[in-house]
């Protein structure tokens, strides 16, 4: 006997039912009917603001290196679920779904790797004019809402939240396609050491949720991947009023780069008075 | 001749209006509460749904009957003049907000906050009697409630020593809540029963008999510096106790449910209670209060969302 899974939402470390009770139909390469995935609504992802805010500073403050080793390990407990997670996104139609799940474990310990080294490389010694040592670091914006690829790929979802998550940031991401796998995802974050409400996943239409994402005066950034001039602009549109950072690129996977987590990061230069 | 005087004093300065004192009322004529019933009808109020101008004409209705409380031994002048001033005006670009109800603050401020809200509609209320435990000699207490009255406060919060009304001294209770009435003079007198330290709804709705039977006018639930703070169920309670001595005696008494109320939502929940419990007379400022400190900012964020159609962040709204 199989019993077939519930896929619920990812808010707070917790897995709760959408709050509007909506479901989404997905089927498979053929058509066949896979599962049901919660719609998520407005409020759900207010209600994930709420987690992912709470959750910033203390994931914010948590050492470069310990977030290393907790990127480490979403690697780690992904390696082991592989074959489930290969079923799952070959059954919703991915081609090569094993070389997907192989370019996320890859993604997740690249990123895990940068975790205590992209500090130095983006951190600059300024040369000022008075007698003053002026250096400007990193650090990270705040919430950050994702919008993952539409195609559904593992590694396009981790390839835009590692780079996020690891720069100290925490995320509110939306899947719009590969509902199950992301859920699935989801459940080995759960288990990774992640605090919760630093990632928070929905499974949900962009339609729907990608002007509430940038409308929302308490995110301070958006990343959107997509390829549609009207979904793009609307975003840019409707971040200016809290002028939340909007960072827009294809509806593909990203590839791999420090220059990713910087995208996530803020600025701050400081000015430290010292004796001539 | 000082003798003579103070006897002179005390027969003809005292105030106007004479406050009412009833009977010392016995714990058997409390009745006992139901508290499966009383949880399910208050657990029923929160899944009422306040949508636009109901929320809307709620939510400035909630920022209007705030007790804005700052009771931290880390609080300076500074502090509570911004927080009076925030008092005033909470939406510094809408003067249609607001303003809130009160200010709460430690004796020792009630100066700095007197003269902050000056020639405004917003009262200065102070806890005294050893708050929040209240352990000390009743002297003391009095003392420290005429010391807040004679800085400027025009409301007292005080406690009710929980020992003794758990050892069953409800006597004495009732004797020192009197006597704190007395001391208040004209300032109003806001009982706190700290319900989270009462153990039972019989021990609340008991002590609220007693605390209105006193002269209490506002009961309050906390004092927001022990875990369990206000409740729905436990100012429900309270509400009711107030009814039943309202239908007996036809005097209005005020309700403070204080400590915990953290956001918009809750609140609301609360005004809903309070309407149909009460009805719509005791939604002023005189008859209900929300002892807050958090609170201030989700109202205002909810109502700046309701206006905007965005959902607000806590980076565009002041602390203090």
């Amino acid at each position: 006997m199989t019993i077939p899974k519930t896929y619920k939402l990812f808010i707070g470390g917790k897995f709760p039912r959408t709050e509007s009770g909506r479901i989404l139909g997905v089927r498979g390469a053929k058509g066949e009917f896979l599962a049901n995935a919660s719609r998520a609504s407005r409020k759900d992802f207010r209600n994930a603001m709420v987690a992912a805010r709470k959750s910033q500073p203390g994931w914010a403050a948590t050492s470069a290196y310990l977030k290393g080793q907790i990127l480490y390990r979403i690697a780690e407990i992904l390696d082991g679920r592989s074959a489930q997670f290969t079923e799952e996104l070959g059954a919703q139609g991915l081609k090569a779904p094993d070389a997907d799940v192989a370019r996320a474990i890859d993604l997740l310990v690249h990123y895990a790797g940068w975790s205590d080294k992209f500090q130095a490389l983006f951190s600059t010694v300024n040369p000022v004019g008075s007698s003053h040592f002026n250096f400007s670091v990193p650090e990270p914006v705040g919430v950050v809402g994702v919008v993952a690829p539409a195609d559904g790929s593992l590694s396009g979802l981790v390839s835009v939240l590692a780079p996020v998550l690891v720069g100290g940031n925490a995320a509110v991401i939306l899947a719009s396609g590969g509902f199950l796998t992301a859920v699935s995802f989801a459940e080995v974050l759960a288990t990774s050491d992640v605090p919760a409400g630093v990632v928070n996943l929905l499974t949900g239409l962009r339609a729907e949720l990608v002007p509430e994402f940038s409308r929302h005066m308490d995110l301070n950034g958006i990343l959107l991947c997509s390829d549609d001039e009207a979904e793009r602009k609307g975003a840019e549109l409707e971040a200016t009023e809290n002028l939340k950072r909007v960072i827009l690129k294809p509806d593909q996977s990203l590839s791999p780069s420090p220059y990713a987590i910087l995208r996530t990061q803020e600025i701050k230069t400081t000015w430290h008075p010292v004796g001539t | 001749m000082s003798c003579v005087l103070a006897l002179f004093r005390e027969i003809y300065c005292t105030p106007a209006v004479a406050h009412e004192l009833f009977a010392f009322p016995a714990r058997r004529d409390s009745p006992t509460v139901d508290s499966v019933g009383l949880e399910e009808r208050a657990a029923r109020f929160g899944a009422r749904s306040l949508k636009k101008e109901t929320k809307m004409s709620a939510l400035r209705l909630a920022v209007t009957l705030l007790d804005v409380t700052t009771l931290e031994g880390g609080d300076t002048v500074g502090k509570v003049q911004q927080m009076c001033r925030k008092a005033m005006q909470p939406l510094p670009d809408d003067p249609t907000v607001g303003p809130a109800a009160a200010v709460c603050v430690y004796p020792r401020m009630v100066p700095v906050a007197a003269k902050a809200v000056e020639n405004s509609p917003v009262q200065v209320a102070s806890v005294a009697t050893q708050f929040p435990s209240g352990q000390m000699r009743l002297k003391e207490r009095l003392a420290e409630v005429r010391y807040a009255v004679g800085e400027g406060a025009d409301e007292i919060d005080m406690v009710i020593s929980r020992g003794l009304f758990l050892q069953g001294e409800y006597r004495e209770v009732y004797d020192e809540i009197a006597a704190c009435k007395e001391a208040c003079g004209e300032a109003h007198l806001k009982v706190i029963l700290e319900t989270g330290e009462l153990l039972t709804y019989d021990s609340v709705r008991y002590a609220s008999d007693l605390a209105m039977a006193a002269g209490a006018d506002f009961i309050k639930t906390s004092t927001g510096k022990v875990p369990v703070a206000a409740t729905l169920p436990v100012t429900l309670v309270m509400l009711q106790a107030i009814e039943d001595f309202y239908e007996r005696t036809g005097r209005m008494v005020g309700m403070k449910p204080a400590g915990g109320i953290s956001n918009a939502k809750l609140a609301l929940q609360y005004l809903v209670m309070v309407r149909e419990v009460l009805g719509p007379q005791w939604l002023t400022k005189h008859w209900f209060r929300f002892g807050a400190s958090s609170l201030t900012n989700d109202l205002l964020m909810q109502i700046r969302k309701q206006e905007t159609g965005r959902y607000q962040g806590g980076d565009y709204f002041s602390n203090d």
